[in-house]
């Protein structure tokens, strides 16, 4: 594919990264769509991609992990390094193989902080049943002396009749989610220098790729149309994600979704939306209609998935949104922020 | 959850709506004046399922949209200074100045900061005593005491390192403001629940007998908003020229009296520019002059610093209630959340922004 030798974005506006293109919402598309894709040609917009090899299919994602603070209620980043590529090769439909981890350290990393996130990737990853197999370590100038990030690459395989993606939601199908939203970003804020408010809440991160495994042999791989981690930018951009994927619209009923309750007073007292709020430990999961009590109650069987409920249904027009509908007859369009959710005033 | 869940009760609505289409006898003109109900009446469809003949305006309401540009421009010009954190509330860092915005000026290499507390910003002080750290305080009366509250605890703890770029407005002067200026024909008013929480409404006593129009002190959840439009509703067809108070369970009549003490030791009256709305005399408040070593404007020499309004933008008319957000030309088109032209299309309190939300199905 010819590139042209100028950006493909609209320079005048954005001449420099901001950190809304990272954010998970449209600034963060728009550089994917109009720059990365550009330059690298179409994929597949899912969280990882699958290839026909001999002897079978295998699934592979990539996932840098940034977060600050380091450390947070119910985690850290090495967790989070680790269950999130194995949620992106979860959400493939993959049984997870094997991770790689690649480090980026700041002079002045306390060797000691680096050590607490590497046993922790190592009990993550063992709790997953997946083996870290290779690295990489490099070592950035001093900055705040509290730099440390992490990209984990993970491999994983795809049974035979297994074909999901976010193009193949269908009118009709239905919404699923296997419990509580907003926990993981409202964790987060919590501790966060500048944000700090007194909360018991943890992070939801787990690793949910066996409880997707249970569900596709419950309720058969070519049931599960779509599987996605509402992570960054949360439960209504990953669905817009998908609506815009499958040109159809996504239609949520706001009060069955369920949200953690310390979640739920952080989120009215920020002003944040919890449908917009990073999880870690949940997956949305969009089925065949016939096949929506079997999934809700194998989702209800399993530990991570106790308070899975049905949300949402997908229907044909219009194409590319996803509505909220609330018990008073409201709705609203739940677009893509442009960024980072940011709490009001007041 | 407890204490919200019971206001969401949908099966409560019917009746109350019916009693409003009972109750409206002529074209009705209501303002609610917060951007936090303004948002509410649209994410619950309050406003579409109203009598035809009762039109909910949304007043100048919004902390982010009426702070002038001369502050965001004042505010980008402080943080572009060497070894200063600029620190705000969430929402303010997206509001456009007249160049850019703060958090365009973050990517620059500004350090500027989201903090949840102008407390947290003192903290910030305390812990880089070789930084100079600036809160940027915009809001009502909601954000002032905790404000002069930051302002107090830095002079306690001598903090130098800890200044205030101040420009809070009070409810009060505007609804007087946008009564006297008389092009739009306001009936009642829905008053701010959060900012009488402070206050009390002893001054909307006077507002209301002043200009002949009943004032609803009003919560913001939909049920509260459909009982204060009720009360105000009955109050005007049947000429009740006094305050309502439909937030009992929030807001007394003297209000936080503590509070209020607290922002007059740090704050004193003065004339403010509201964006879109122009100078309304003592409408705002200033540091104090024995305080005005905590005045940020002065220690970094931007006070004088001025800015002109785009003419792509109607925000003002829209904070007036002259203008509904979608009939601006370019409400969703040329403006948009990625890229306002106003600051009502950034806010989570702004009308553009609450239009855009919910009146695109």
């Amino acid at each position: 594919m010819p590139i042209g030798l100028s950006c493909p974005l609209p320079l005048a506006q954005y001449p420099k990264i901001t950190m809304a293109h990272g954010g998970g919402g449209r600034l963060m598309h728009m550089l994917i769509d109009e720059l990365f894709t550009t330059a690298f040609g179409k994929t597949e917009e899912h969280d990882g991609a699958t290839l026909e090899v001999e002897g079978g299919r295998i699934a592979i994602t990539t996932d840098s992990f940034v977060v600050k603070p380091l450390f947070f209620p119910g985690g850290n980043i090495g967790t989070l390094a680790v269950n999130g590529t194995v949620n992106d090769l979860a959400a493939c439909g993959a049984v997870p193989k094997a991770l790689t981890a690649g480090f980026i350290l700041e002079e002045g990393l306390p060797t000691e902080t680096l050590w607490r996130v590497v046993l922790s990737m190592a009990a993550a990853a063992e709790v997953a049943g997946v083996p870290i197999v290779t690295g990489d370590t490099k070592v950035i100038e001093h900055r705040d002396g509290n730099g440390l990030f992490i990209n984990t690459t993970g491999l994983g395989m795809v049974a035979d009749g297994v074909s999901i993606a976010a193009g193949r939601a269908r009118p009709g199908d239905r919404v699923l989610i296997n419990g509580s939203i907003a926990a993981h970003g409202v964790a987060v804020m919590s501790v966060r220098e500048g944000l700090k408010f007194e909360s018991d809440l943890k992070s939801d991160c787990a690793p949910l790729a066996e409880m997707v495994q249970r569900l596709l042999t419950a309720v058969g791989p070519t049931a599960v149309h779509v599987l996605r981690d509402p992570t960054r930018g949360g439960v209504a951009t990953t669905l817009c994600e998908i609506s815009c994927a499958a040109h159809c619209c996504v239609v949520i009923h706001e009060e069955t979704v369920p949200v953690a309750d310390g979640a739920m007073g952080a989120c009215e007292i920020l002003g944040l939306d919890p449908l917009y709020v990073a999880n870690e430990g949940k997956m949305l999961i969009i089925v065949a209609p016939d096949s929506a009590d079997a999934a809700l109650a194998t989702l209800r069987a399993h530990p991570d998935g106790k308070d899975a409920a049905i949300i949402g249904e997908v229907v044909e027009s219009p194409q590319g949104r996803v509505i909220g509908r609330n018990t008073f007859g409201g709705e609203r369009v739940l677009d893509m922020h442009s960024g980072e959710q940011l709490p009001r005033i007041c | 959850m407890r204490h919200i869940s019971e206001y969401r009760d949908a099966s409560r609505m019917g009746p109350l709506l019916d009693a409003i289409s009972a109750s409206v006898a002529r074209p009705i003109n209501l303002m609610e004046v917060c951007g936090g109900q303004t948002h509410n009446l649209l994410k619950y469809g309050i406003d579409a399922m109203l009598p035809e003949q009762l039109t909910m305006l949304h007043g100048p309401g919004c902390p982010v949209c009426v702070t002038p540009l001369e502050l965001i421009d004042q505010a980008i010009a402080i943080a572009k200074i060497e070894d200063v954190i600029v620190t705000s509330f969430g929402d303010m860092l997206r509001v456009p100045g007249s160049h850019t915005d703060l958090l365009g000026a973050r990517s620059e290499g500004a350090d500027v900061r989201i903090v949840y507390s102008p407390l947290d910003a003192v903290d910030l002080a305390e812990k880089h005593r070789d930084r100079q750290i600036v809160f940027v305080g915009v809001g009502f009366e909601t954000t002032a005491p905790i404000d002069a509250l930051a302002v107090l605890r830095a002079r306690q703890k001598d903090l130098d390192n800890f200044s205030l770029l101040a420009a809070h407005v009070l409810v009060p002067p505007a609804i007087d403001a946008l009564l006297c200026a008389g092009d739009v024909n306001i009936h009642g008013f829905l008053a701010p629940g959060h900012v009488c929480a402070v206050m009390g409404y002893t001054e909307y006593e006077a507002l209301a007998e002043r200009h002949g129009v009943p004032i609803v002190v009003t919560g913001f959840e939909p049920l509260d908003l459909l009982v204060g439009i009720h009360m105000a509703v009955r109050a005007i067809q049947t000429g009740q020229a006094t305050v309502f108070n439909q937030y009992r369970r929030v807001v007394t009549r003297e209000g936080n009296v503590p509070a209020q003490q607290t922002m007059r030791r740090v704050f004193a009256l003065c004339d403010r520019k509201w964006r879109g709305l122009g100078l309304i005399p003592n409408s705002g408040l200033r540091l104090r002059s024995e305080l005005s070593r905590f005045d940020a404007a002065a220690r970094f020499g931007v006070a004088g610093l001025t800015a002109r309004e785009s003419t792509e933008c109607r925000a003002g008319e829209v904070l007036r209630g002259a203008l509904q957000p979608p009939q601006c030309v370019a409400f969703a088109r040329e403006c948009n959340p990625d890229h306002p032209l106003g600051a009502p299309m950034v806010s989570a309190e702004g009308a553009c922004a609450a239009y855009y939300n919910h009146r695109r199905t």
